[in-house]
């Protein structure tokens, strides 16, 4: 029997000892829980072209930070949903995200639709959102919890119509896609027309599975056009290019971002030469000047993306490659909950992603200047720089 | 007549206890779907079940009662409970017109028709931009409210979207079990018996197809003010055959079919979730392998299975 | 002048259209004729043409003809399936139960192809190069051609099928009364597998002259199928002339509505065309034969 002073002194230092390696086991514990992101994507449906890239690169970047060891220790869980391009799957899975796997952010969507959807979702929440669609309703108005990573609709306009200008041409025809992609395209051709002079001579549309454009085409043949401007995604403006060949229609084509990916040189053809288009700088990261700081990024992008599917890393796959790092940022500067993330993403300064060199504010949650797009032509079926 | 009763009794029960388990759960949010798909499912069997008159074109009510209740309340800052009256009772003034030429065809030629309506819609909704937003949707649909209450949680709108459920069930129990729904199921049996013994099939038919149209316009009303941004994506001829595929696989000519068969398939791609890309193809496979063995629905084929697998009394020596 | 030659040219592209319309109109007509189904899934077939020519030739490496060949057998092999196992066990089934059946295994078929293939976009090299010739005012490819050969070839080779050998009369006379049919002797249910077999054959070299044109992925059935059905409804669903006029009437509506009054709305302007055609005149525009309106 020992002493009732020993005994005391004991159970003092077991106390102590067992309580150490609580705290221990709890942080180790709490260091060991991953964070969870949620991602929406259209992998699958009439936006799969969008969401498959974003879905890979998202997946690919997030393995490769885990590898690395995770954000402060703790690995990311990435949660991704197929929302189908529909918009009602999207609210139903923006929830389940939010209130089943009480994810701290969200990813996505890959369309303007479903984004419009989602915001009165996340804002309700209060999670972070950072979109991966174009339509620049999704941040103006800007709103507390919605970011977006894709380049606004109004830059690559914007890109085409001082190209034209320059050219001294003012004259223009008008063939958009009746999907979100092409309508908010054509609504940003018509808004800013008056700005750089423009004038829209032909406005004609055609629907997202449609084959044959010759009408629209040779409407446009007839008209005072002296330039063509197509907005849509594969395979439309593939369509198009040939059908301008075929009706020898030579008015200089301009095409959107939506087709900047050596696919549309694929499907085109000949007729793809001598076709322009605004590109996120991804198009022709080796032509870029040792300068720019978005370089070693775009080029590590291409290079991981090829190793990882075997397929060219896209424009649209980058959106979701910068929206994970624009998080991990946040995260790694001190956020952890959703408002904590917010407000770091907000703070968000010089960060080189794929689409661009990102500037968030409290006033702007788009994040992207002029420079993220320059202007590429198709020679000898490969992309070139437009000086 | 009494069971009947006590069915419809213990299914309020059902719908009004659901959501207590799930604590605000995410499945609350899904729950409130299945509701209106329930409407539109009925809507549907209503036309397709008891008067057996195919159409593929229901997402076209659908919308339109969507659309015409966003646009009222966006545009023209009309009350919402206001709109979605008027919305209802043009979209079924609408289907009332259209139905007499439409529904003198029968069978692939009503499909085709029907199917048109639905993808003439479809584009409109694309198309007007100016009034509808166009591909771009229509977003700040305020929502619902009575008085200071507003409808705005995931819960709240269970149990409006529920109520309005509730209320469509019990009537279309009372119409199909009236002398009206009689003549529905004569027409389906064979239209020419039926005009024979004096039922005006032409018109009877017309009215279900504006009844029909005036459910699903309810049902597109109440899914703008839960949404709050509606798109044409979710009023495609792809939500015409989800909705067929409700009915066929709940029950045809089954009001509480139509229940199940929505619970399912929105249920479903949850399900699913593992599958990933392959859900498409159990969808397919599900429509394939249900009308050939089970074509009277789950609502049937389950009391069926039961039947075999459990034991008939006395059979024990 | 100018409006002339932009009417000629929105004519000429109409009618290649419609002649792809008139093929897969065919295809309907004649599983509608020998079964009085109509099968959802025609378009999907279509789309297996393309889609297994052009996996022909970038996988296996084959040549053109042999890569033709290899996809219209592939997709008759996959009709053939079909009707054995969806259609044969529903016998005496509703026109509902069978749409639905159809309906699904369009989806399945899709699903499938989209899991094998992936939803990326693919074009075949045009059979004869691209160099566009002019015709009236309009230009045309050397492809556009090809089809137009091709459907006059399948016009002939259906009227020489159909009214002059023993198997094409059997099919015929399958349509009229299957009873009758039986009773001298034709086997029905081979027939069915024979009309199925033929269906998703034409549909499949449908497919193939169009996929250098128009290229192809998992999902271009859907439109294809539903256009060639207006277009088998407008001809009366007969196996013959009508419907290929039916295509071809359908193809050039949708040009010039697309060029001369609203290129948004020029799928709102053929099923427009479809609705008008089944409200006053359902048995089609061509055919002299009954209606089914008591």
């Amino acid at each position: 029997m020992k002493a009732k002073g020993g005994t005391f002194v004991n159970k003092l230092i077991t106390t102590a000892l067992v309580s150490f390696a609580l705290c221990c086991l709890s942080t180790a514990a709490l260091a060991a829980a991953p964070i969870k992101i949620g991602a929406l994507f259209a992998v699958t449906g009439p936006a799969s072209f969008l969401g498959e890239p974003e879905r890979n690169s998202a997946q690919m970047v997030v393995d490769e930070i885990n590898k690395a060891g995770g954000v402060k220790g703790r690995k990311l869980q990435l949660i991704i949903y197929d929302t189908g391009g529909d918009a009602t799957k999207a609210v139903q899975l923006a929830n389940r995200l939010i209130k089943n796997d009480r994810v701290v952010a969200i990813i996505g969507p890959s369309t303007t639709g479903d984004t419009m959807a989602v915001i009165p979702v996340v804002e309700r929440a209060q999670i972070p959102l950072i979109a991966c669609a174009a339509g620049i309703k999704i941040t103006e108005p800007v709103k507390k919890w919605v970011f977006k990573t894709a380049q606004n609709d109004t830059l690559a306009v914007a890109r085409i119509y001082e190209q034209l200008k320059r050219e001294r041409k003012n004259k223009v025809a008008i063939l958009t896609v009746s999907d979100s992609f092409g309508s908010s395209g054509r609504e940003q051709l018509k808004s800013q027309a008056a700005r750089y002079g423009m004038q829209i001579v032909a406005d004609d549309t055609y629907g997202p599975k449609d084959t044959d454009m010759t009408a629209q085409l040779t409407r446009i043949r007839g008209s005072r056009a002296q330039a063509v401007i197509c907005w849509g995604t594969n395979p439309g403006p593939a369509v198009i290019a040939r059908n301008a060949k075929q009706l020898g229609v030579t008015l200089p084509l301009y095409m959107s971002h939506g087709v900047s990916s050596k696919k549309f040189i694929d499907l085109a053809g000949d007729a793809a030469e001598g076709v322009r288009l605004p590109s996120g700088k991804v198009l022709v990261a080796d032509l870029l000047s040792k300068s720019d700081k978005q370089k070693s990024a775009l080029q590590a992008y291409i290079r991981d993306y090829q190793r990882h599917f075997k397929a060219e890393g896209d424009h649209f796959g980058g959106h979701a490659w910068d929206a994970v790092m624009l998080l991990k940022g946040a995260i790694e500067r001190g956020g952890e909950s959703p408002a904590a993330i917010r407000n770091q993403l907000e703070a968000t300064r010089g960060f080189a992603g794929i689409g661009g060199v990102f500037n968030y504010s409290a006033r702007d949650h788009a994040g992207l200047g002029r420079d993220a797009f320059v202007l590429v032509e198709v020679k000898k079926k490969s992309w070139t720089l437009v000086k | 007549m009494k069971a009947d009763k006590i069915k419809f009794l213990v299914f309020c029960l059902l719908v009004l206890l659901a959501p207590l388990p799930l604590s605000g759960g995410y499945l609350v949010n899904v729950l409130v779907f299945v509701g209106i798909n329930s409407m539109l499912a009925l809507g549907l069997n209503l036309l397709l079940g008891y008067a057996g008159q195919i159409s593929l074109g229901q997402a076209a009510f659908f919308g339109l009662g969507a659309y015409g209740s966003g646009v009222l309340t966006t545009q023209f800052a009309m009350n919402p409970w206001l709109a979605m009256l008027i919305v209802a009772v043009c979209v079924a003034a609408f289907a009332f017109a259209v139905g007499f030429p439409v529904l003198r065809l029968k069978g692939h030629y009503l499909a085709m028709a029907t199917l048109g309506v639905g993808v003439i819609a479809h584009i409109a909704f694309n198309e007007t931009i100016d009034l509808t937003g166009g591909p771009s949707g229509l977003s700040g649909i305020p929502y619902l409210s009575i008085g200071e209450f507003i409808f705005d949680t995931d819960l709240k709108n269970y149990y409006l979207v529920w109520g309005f459920a509730l209320v469509m069930i019990l009537l279309s129990l009372n119409l199909v079990n009236s002398r009206v729904g009689r003549g529905l199921r004569a027409i389906h049996d064979s239209e020419v018996a039926a005009r024979v013994m004096g039922v005006d099939a032409r018109l009877m038919k017309v009215q279900v197809f504006a009844l029909s149209a005036f459910i699903s316009a309810i049902a597109g009303s109440l899914y703008c003010h839960i949404m709050t941004f509606i798109s044409p994506t979710s009023f495609s001829f792809h939500i015409s055959i989800e909705l067929l595929t409700m009915v066929v696989i709940g029950g045809l000519g089954s009001v509480y079919g139509s229940v199940l068969g929505a619970l399912l398939l929105t249920m479903l791609p949850e399900m699913l979730r593992a599958f990933e890309d392959f859900d498409i193809i159990v969808y397919g496979l599900l429509l394939v392998s249900m009308t050939i063995y089970l074509p009277g629905g789950l609502v049937r084929g389950i009391p069926m299975l039961f039947r075999h697998l459990l034991p008939k009394r006395g059979s024990h020596a | 002048m100018q409006l002339l030659n932009q009417i000629m040219q929105f004519v000429i592209s109409g009618l290649a259209t419609g002649a792809i319309y008139a093929l897969i109109g065919l295809s309907f007509a004649i599983i509608f004729n020998s079964t009085g189904i109509v099968n959802f899934a025609q378009g999907e077939f279509v789309m297996l043409g393309g889609v297994l020519a052009i996996f022909s030739m970038t996988a296996l490496k084959l040549p053109i003809p042999v890569a033709i060949l290899v996809a219209v057998t592939g997709t008759t092999v996959v009709g053939v399936v079909f009707e054995r196992l969806a259609i044969r066990p529903l016998k005496n089934a509703t026109p509902l139960a069978l749409i639905i059946i159809t309906i699904g295994a369009s989806i399945l078929i899709r699903g499938m192809v989209m899991l094998l293939w992936g939803k990326d976009t693919q074009v075949l090299p045009p059979f004869s190069g691209n160099m566009p010739l002019n015709f009236a005012g309009a230009t045309l490819l050397p492809q556009h051609l090809w089809i137009f050969g091709v459907t006059l070839l399948v016009i002939a080779a259906s009227r020489l099928f159909f009214h002059h050998t023993i198997t094409g009369k059997a099919m015929r006379a399958c349509s009229f009364n299957r009873r009758a049919a039986n009773l001298v002797g034709i086997s029905v249910g081979r027939m069915v597998l024979l009309s199925f077999a033929i269906s998703s054959a034409l549909g499949a070299l449908a497919g193939v002259i169009i996929a250098p044109l128009t290229m192809t992925s998992y999902d271009v059935g859907i439109m294809l199928g539903l256009k060639g059905f207006c277009a088998a409804i407008m001809g009366g669903m007969g196996s013959g002339l009508g419907t290929v006029l039916g295509g071809l009437i359908l193809g050039v509506l949708e040009s010039l509505g697309a060029g001369l009054i609203s290129s948004g709305y020029k799928d709102a302007i053929a099923f427009l065309v479809l609705l008008l055609i089944l409200f006053i005149r359902p048995q089609g525009l061509f055919k002299k034969g009954e209606t089914d309106r008591v």
